[in-house]
Order: structure tokens, then C-alpha cells, then sequence
């Protein structure tokens, strides 16, 4: 019955889905997933994770109808939107910096929220979008490189793994996945990044930001940036961008979280409250000037304003 | 889109031994963007009424004249100053007359009303955009934080507080809402109304 072709002919998100879930439901009534053992990551073996699906005519209707909140902001399921991510490639490797506040309208739902994934020692995701989407589905990933590393006895290129990414998300295109991520690292071509969101799009390229907060670390990070930095500059330029985005926009701040790639894999340097750069700078850090980010404390007694 | 959520911003008032507190964060936004960190939402009426106005910015500013004009006129018609149960009518009456197209602004009223004795008494007032008077014998909240604000007041606010333990109250209680609130913040000012003097600080806030 499952011939290739019929496997294999219809591409759309849901035909795949009850394709899978047939052929898992074939080979035997208790699968191994079944029993908790693969942790809700489906049977890899199989390929495909396998999601249960609302009994209804619409089943992405119906969950649009539930989650999305640009229609109608009442008694919904909310999922977290707000965010400010970036990463941008250098001559010292790849800086990735990220702010960690969670919203829920305009709840701040958390302030301690790690929005990069580390995938593997070499590899890094970003968060931005829905939460559990990124992290689920870069955790996935995370699971697939290593069976790459296992296969091919080498390091999977980022390439590699961001395309793997973008294939499996546009499989499920136009059911409401909600993410853009940046998946950084260093391979045998060198430092990477790749933007992938849930559209479908993948991008190469050597400084991106994502997220609600993306302009105001665009204008820092624009203004700051080129190739021949040192590695404490970088690192100021993230810290110094995800500030900024922090304190303008409302959906973004509590604290940084800034990692550097380098040849022999990633590196957390540091978490950073985004209220203490404001007031103080980001303290006793390479590359800090060692003053205050906040405008208002720089200007302090300079300004026409104040006489 | 909320046009109550357009510019941010939260008020609240608390009452306590002989004294009253009003306080409010600093904030004006324009949506997800912070514009000021220094936009007073709170304005003197008399030596002993302060006025909060949370809501959209414009009206803030329309009603801070308005009321101000129309305390004036009461003034030199009645030759005395305004009391605080009087300026909460004059507030609802003034908002109802635009029913139909409301100002958007959630008024909160801090005082102290003269008693026929020549003593002071608390009083804390609020109302919703169309007027509708809310006396509270404890605290009133307005704003984007006002859901938060009344969590965080329900769980510190005990009565008869005197002014500096008021204070504290108060600024923690304005301080930790806002921090929950993505619309307010980056800065609170509070002030405590006592028989003899007014206590006014800009409190240090988180700036995100």
C-alpha cells in the first residue's frame, strides 16, 4: 500500500502528516514513541515526529481560530511574540546576542528566558517567535546533526543544518509554526549564519536581527559594524545593540545573553541586566568603555534641557 | 489595536494614617516604542488634590487644562477652595458629558477633605472614561498595569500607614506592577499628601 510514489506524491503539510501517522500505525500498534521513550520527538527511525491532530473538517482553521492574535487579541491562546535577536559574522567569528523577556500581550511573562539554543558545541539557534516552536524544532535539529556527525563521520555545515531546518518548517507551512531564527556557527568554510524563518525563507549572510526590537539593534549594530573588529568590540557591539533595543522597545529587555563562535565552537560570555548598562554601563567587561548606555545619564548636566 | 494601550502609562492612589499617596510611572510610548521617560501623569488641583490621568496622551493634557480652568471658575464663583469629593463629581460630570465620545482617560483622585472639626480625612477616588465614581476606602489603580497594580497593592497595602511606611508601600507596590507591564515603566514619580506638606520623589526605574 505505501509505495514510494504514494508516499512521496503529495507534498502538503497535512497529507504528510497522516502519512506519517499511517505508516508509524502500520509497523505496530505501540511504537516505541508511544511508551515516552523518544521524548515527543517521534520515531526517528521513521523520520517524520508524528502530531495528533484536532478532529475537525479545518484542523488549521481550527488553530488559527484558537492562537492567532492579530484578528482578535481576546481569550486566546497567546504565544510569545515580542523579542530582540542578533548575530552578525566578523573576522573573530560570529557574535550572538539576545535579549530574554517573554510576553504575553503586554504581560511580561518572564525575564529570564534563554533565546539561544545551543544546538551542539558548534552550532547556535536563536529564538524569536513562538517559543515552544523554535525550541522544539532546534532541539530536533540538534538530534539530526548528531545523527549526521554519527552517518558521515563529520561535523554537519551550518548550511547544511539551516537547510535541514527550512525544509522541515515549510513542510508544515500555513499551519501556524511562527518562527525566525539565526543559526549560527563554524565549520570548514568558516564562520556562518543563516536566517531561516516559518515562511519558508533561508538566508546566508553577515549580520542579521530578528524580532520586535530588530530596528533599534539594526541602528546600533549598522552604525558599528564592519569586518576587521576585535573580538572585545564585537562583543560591546551586541551588548551595546540588544541595549538598545532593550530600552526602546516595550517587548524587548530584562537581560543580554552574548555568545562568540570561534573556530573551536561557541562560547557564553556573559548576561548582561539591561536596566544596570542604562545606569552604569555593562560593568568591569572587554571592550566596555566602562560609562553608562543610558542617554539621559550620559547627557546629565551637558544638555539645554537641564538649565 | 487598544486606544487605552496607544501611549501606556499607570496611575495609582493609596490611602493611609492622615495622608494620602498618588504615584505614577513616567512612561510615554507609542505602542511597542518608548518616547519619553518623562511625561508626568499627575498634576496639582489645590495644596491638598493631586489628579492622575492615565490613558491616551492627548487627552491627558486636553483634561489637565480643562480641569484646571473649571477649578478655576469654581474658585472665584464659590470664593473657596475645591474639596476633594467635590472635584471627584466635577471630574465624572465633566466625563459623562462625552458619553457618546468619551475622552479616553481613567482619572484617579488623591486628597484631603477638611472635616467640619478643622481635621483632615483621607480620600481616594477613580472613575472609568465615562465617569463612573469608584470610592475606595484602601487603594484605586488605573492604567496598562492596573491588573498587575491590583495584585501587587492586594498583597502590601495595610491601613493606617504613616507617610514614609506609605511611601515605601506605594513605590514598591507601583515599582514591581510596572516591571510586569510592557506599556509602563521607565520611571516613577510619587507623591505623599500629608496635612502640612507634600512629599514628591522621581523614583529610579527599570529603563526596558
Amino acid at each position: 500500500m505505501n509505495t514510494f510514489a504514494s508516499r512521496f506524491s503529495s507534498t502538503s503539510a497535512g497529507a504528510e502528516l497522516s502519512k506519517a501517522k499511517a505508516i508509524a500505525m502500520e509497523d505496530d500498534d505501540f511504537s516505541d514513541a508511544s511508551w515516552g521513550s523518544e521524548a515527543g520527538y517521534g520515531s526517528l527511525a521513521k523520520g517524520v515526529p508524528t502530531f495528533s491532530i484536532p478532529s475537525v473538517a479545518d484542523p488549521t482553521a481550527f488553530l488559527r481560530l484558537h492562537t492567532d492574535d492579530s484578528s482578535d487579541p481576546n481569550c486566546r491562546i497567546k504565544i510569545q511574540h515580542g523579542t530582540t535577536t542578533l548575530a552578525f559574522r566578523f573576522k573573530g567569528g560570529v557574535i550572538v546576542a539576545v535579549d530574554s523577556r517573554a510576553t504575553a500581550g503586554s504581560y511580561v511573562a518572564s525575564g529570564t528566558v534563554k533565546k539561544v539554543i545551543e544546538i551542539n558545541p558548534y552550532l547556535l539557534g536563536t529564538m524569536a517567535g513562538g517559543a515552544a516552536d523554535c525550541q522544539y524544532w532546534e532541539t530536533y535539529l540538534g538530534i539530526h546533526c548528531r545523527l549526521h556527525e554519527l552517518r558521515n563521520r563529520e561535523r554537519i555545515s551550518v548550511s547544511a543544518a539551516s537547510k535541514y531546518l527550512s525544509n522541515l518548517v515549510y513542510g508544515y507551512k500555513g499551519m501556524g509554526l511562527s518562527m525566525g531564527t539565526m543559526i549560527c556557527g563554524w565549520d570548514k568554510t568558516g564562520p556562518a549564519i543563516f536566517y531561516v524563518d516559518s515562511d519558508g525563507t533561508r538566508l546566508k549572510g553577515d549580520l542579521f536581527s530578528v524580532g520586535s526590537g530588530s530596528t533599534f539593534a539594526y541602528g546600533v549594530l549598522d552604525q558599528g559594524y564592519h569586518w576587521d573588529l576585535s573580538d572585545e568590540e564585537a562583543q560591546e557591539l551586541g551588548r551595546r545593540s540588544i541595549y538598545a533595543a532593550g530600552h526602546r522597545d516595550a517587548f524587548s529587555g530584562n537581560t543580554c545573553n552574548l555568545y562568540h563562535v570561534k573556530e573551536d565552537g561557541w562560547k557564553f560570555i556573559g548576561n548582561y541586566d539591561v536596566s544596570k548598562m542604562h545606569y552604569e554601563g555593562p560593568g568591569d567587561v572587554p571592550g566596555s568603555a566602562g560609562v553608562a548606555y543610558g542617554y539621559d545619564i550620559r547627557v546629565e548636566g551637558r544638555s539645554s534641557a537641564d538649565s | 489595536m487598544s486606544i487605552m494601550e496607544y501611549n501606556g502609562g499607570s496611575v495609582i492612589a493609596m490611602v493611609g494614617k492622615e495622608c494620602v499617596a498618588i504615584a505614577s510611572d513616567l512612561r510615554l510610548g507609542n505602542q511597542a516604542l518608548g518616547i519619553s521617560s518623562n511625561f508626568q501623569k499627575i498634576f496639582p488641583v489645590t495644596d491638598r488634590i493631586y489628579l492622575g490621568l492615565p490613558g491616551l496622551a492627548t487627552d491627558v493634557t486636553t483634561l489637565q487644562e480643562l480641569f484646571r480652568f473649571r477649578v478655576n471658575m469654581y474658585t472665584i464663583k464659590e470664593e473657596r477652595e475645591i474639596q476633594p469629593e467635590t472635584f471627584a463629581h466635577l471630574v465624572s460630570s465633566t466625563l459623562y458629558e462625552r458619553r457618546f465620545g468619551p475622552y479616553f482617560i481613567e482619572p484617579v483622585i488623591a486628597g484631603l477633605s477638611q472635616t467640619p472639626s478643622g481635621g483632615f480625612k483621607p480620600f481616594i477616588a477613580a472613575t472609568d472614561l465615562i465617569g463612573c465614581l469608584n470610592f475606595a476606602k484602601d487603594f484605586v489603580v488605573a492604567g496598562t498595569a492596573s491588573s498587575k497594580l491590583f495584585g501587587v497593592a492586594e498583597g502590601l497595602w495595610e491601613p493606617d500607614l504613616e507617610p514614609e511606611d506609605l511611601f515605601e508601600t506605594i513605590s514598591q507596590t507601583l515599582m514591581n506592577a510596572v516591571d510586569r507591564d510592557a506599556y509602563s515603566g521607565w520611571g516613577c514619580v510619587v507623591h505623599v499628601i500629608t496635612k502640612d506638606k507634600i512629599i514628591t520623589r522621581t523614583l529610579k526605574g527599570r529603563m526596558d
